[in-house]
């Protein structure tokens, strides 16, 4: 198992036929985004449409995990027990995935210190042997 | 051309009181009382209402509300999809183009929240303090669209409105150099106008720039008192035609324009989407729509002697003051600085109610029942010769907007 950063009471993820692919994905801490195979664009969350070319035909894509962050909240209120504060919520916009942004956390870090810009990688907390979420670090090289 | 518009008559509320604070009276008893009200306002008779029209998150099913106050017949009942508190001018939209169609002669537009009789909103229904769930977490299933997308954001720790609309603040802070202090300003200006008006929740309770930045962070940079309230009322808004409006027992405010909707590609808007354009990802999200409401009344922002912005967060008043063309982009800081939104002698005076942050979290409807009352004189906060107002409902979701005009 992983390092941990949130307790197990987090609330788990809710995914329907059309997002489950990701958390399965996700389980074999592969990051992934949906690539439509007729036009390319690329998208997140999962969605059954292109919205650029109304396709239906779609691939997912590993990307790398790096990224710098687009913007940041620092939360002090829990929304479960055990939870460590306060906490980072972030918007990451991903460098290989078409423009694409994912909404997690930056974690391993001193809020305090969290920039926008700030370059960071992907880090997976195994929450449990079926669900790995995919949290963001400040990139090593630059904590050194 | 104004002939066929419709017209707000009649406006009414039930007492504000903090969240939890009704217990005595069922939510949708309390809707009742509101309609009532507004219906009397109006001069009209509850035998003259054929339409009901609420927005999203009511559990006051119209239906239901017709049967208990003994509508003759049902012509019209409406329900917005746009999200909680970015619907309620969508209401009165939707209901001028009942009225303005024949599907209904007279309309009320209602919204009643009792939070204690319910659930707390910003919780997402999760209890921080409840026991862990012995069995290790995995992936659940979401039996709607709106949970398959809160599955992008819940396990991050997403539930609060305070913290989602942070995001976007946040990131006009970086860009234009917004600070706190501004921030802070709209909420002491809106408590000022609160302090004026007997209805309003925390009309005893003064609030200072060094006490705004004195309370606590709850998701940075949204202090405690950059969050609008969480109360128990209920509120409602009688809309009819221009020939109905003309002898009733107030002056009516015609509905010059009103406009609703969502950019592309925006869902539910900063709670749930990561991936708002870049263009407008610090921003409210209704500069798209505000255009089409000025070219669609032949005004524009200069013409607005009042508004009642739907305040939420601090930050969203800003981002809309932006939007719809109050100042530059990015300028919204210096604007608020300058005391424009401020009842007496501000350039854009606003929230002449004290708002959701001061006067009552009604989702924004008792933002029309401002504007109607600063335009009919009734305000407790009266702007001088006040002729156009602009209301608004909701920003950083998709949103709605009415402009409203003094007859």
């Amino acid at each position: 198992m992983s390092e941990r950063f949130f307790p197990d009471s987090m609330p788990p993820p809710l995914a329907d036929t059309i997002t489950l692919p990701w958390w399965q994905a996700a389980a074999l801490h592969r990051l992934v985004v949906q690539r439509c195979t007729s036009c390319e664009h690329t998208r997140l969350p999962p969605a059954p449409v292109c919205p650029e070319c109304r396709s239906a035909d779609s691939a997912w894509k590993e990307v790398s995990g790096r990224g710098e962050v687009y913007t940041y909240t620092v939360v002090h209120r829990p929304i479960a027990a055990g939870q460590t504060l306060p906490y980072v919520i972030a918007v990451i916009a991903l460098e290989d995935a078409g423009g694409v942004r994912i909404l997690s956390n930056v974690v391993g870090a001193n809020p305090k210190e969290i920039r926008i810009g700030m370059p960071v990688e992907l880090v997976w907390e195994d929450m449990s042997a079926d669900l790995a979420i995919p949290r963001f670090r400040p990139t090593q090289s630059e904590m050194k | 051309m104004s002939r066929s518009r419709a017209h707000i008559v009649g406006v009414g509320e039930s007492r504000y009181a903090r969240w939890g604070k009704i217990g005595d009276v069922t939510e949708h008893a309390l809707a009742c009382q509101a309609i009532q009200r507004a219906v009397a306002d109006a001069g009209l008779s509850m035998d003259d209402v054929d339409g009901l029209a609420s927005f999203a998150e009511d559990r006051n099913e119209a239906v239901f509300l017709a049967a208990e106050l003994g509508l003759p017949a049902l012509r019209f009942a409406n329900m917005v999809w746009l999200p909680g508190g970015g619907g309620g001018c969508a209401a009165i939209s939707n209901a001028s183009m009942a009225v303005e169609t024949g599907q209904a002669e007279v309309v009320v537009v209602y919204r009643s929240l009792c939070q204690g009789q319910f659930f707390r909103f910003g919780t997402g229904g999760l209890d921080a303090s409840a026991p862990v769930e012995p069995k290790p977490p995995t992936v659940q299933q979401a039996n709607s669209l709106m949970l398959a997308s809160m599955g992008f954001a819940i396990p991050y720790g997403l539930v609060m409105a305070a913290a989602a609309y942070a995001l976007p603040t946040r990131r006009h802070m970086h860009l234009y150099g917004t600070t706190s202090e501004q921030l802070g300003r709209i909420a002491v200006t809106f408590r000022e106008h609160a302090s004026r008006n007997p209805r309003a929740v925390m009309g005893g309770r003064p609030m200072t720039l060094e006490d705004h930045q004195a309370s606590p962070m709850i998701a940075d940079p949204h202090r405690l008192f950059d969050c609008c309230l969480e109360s128990d009322g209920a509120c409602a808004v009688v809309v009819t035609t221009a020939e109905r409006a003309r002898d009733l027992a107030k002056r009516p405010v015609e509905i010059l324009a009103s406009e609703q909707g969502a950019p592309k590609g925006y869902a539910f808007g900063h709670f749930t989407n990561a991936n708002i354009a870049d263009e407008i990802y610090a921003t409210g999200g209704c500069e798209q729509m505000a255009g089409r409401l000025w070219a669609k009344a032949g005004v524009g922002p200069g013409d607005v002697d009042v508004a009642q912005i739907y305040d939420h967060f601090t930050g969203c008043v800003l981002m809309q003051i932006e939007d719809y063309g109050f100042c530059q982009r990015g300028e919204g800081g210096p604007f608020i600085e300058s005391g424009a939104l401020s009842w007496h002698g501000g350039s854009l005076p606003t929230n002449t109610h004290g708002g959701s942050l001061s006067e009552a979290y009604i989702h924004g409807l008792n933002h029309v029942v401002e504007g109607v009352r600063s335009l009919r004189r009734e305000s407790t906060s009266p702007v001088e010769n006040a002729e156009v107002c602009l209301v608004t409902s909701g920003a950083c979701v998709p949103s709605s907007a009415v402009l409203l005009g003094r007859k």
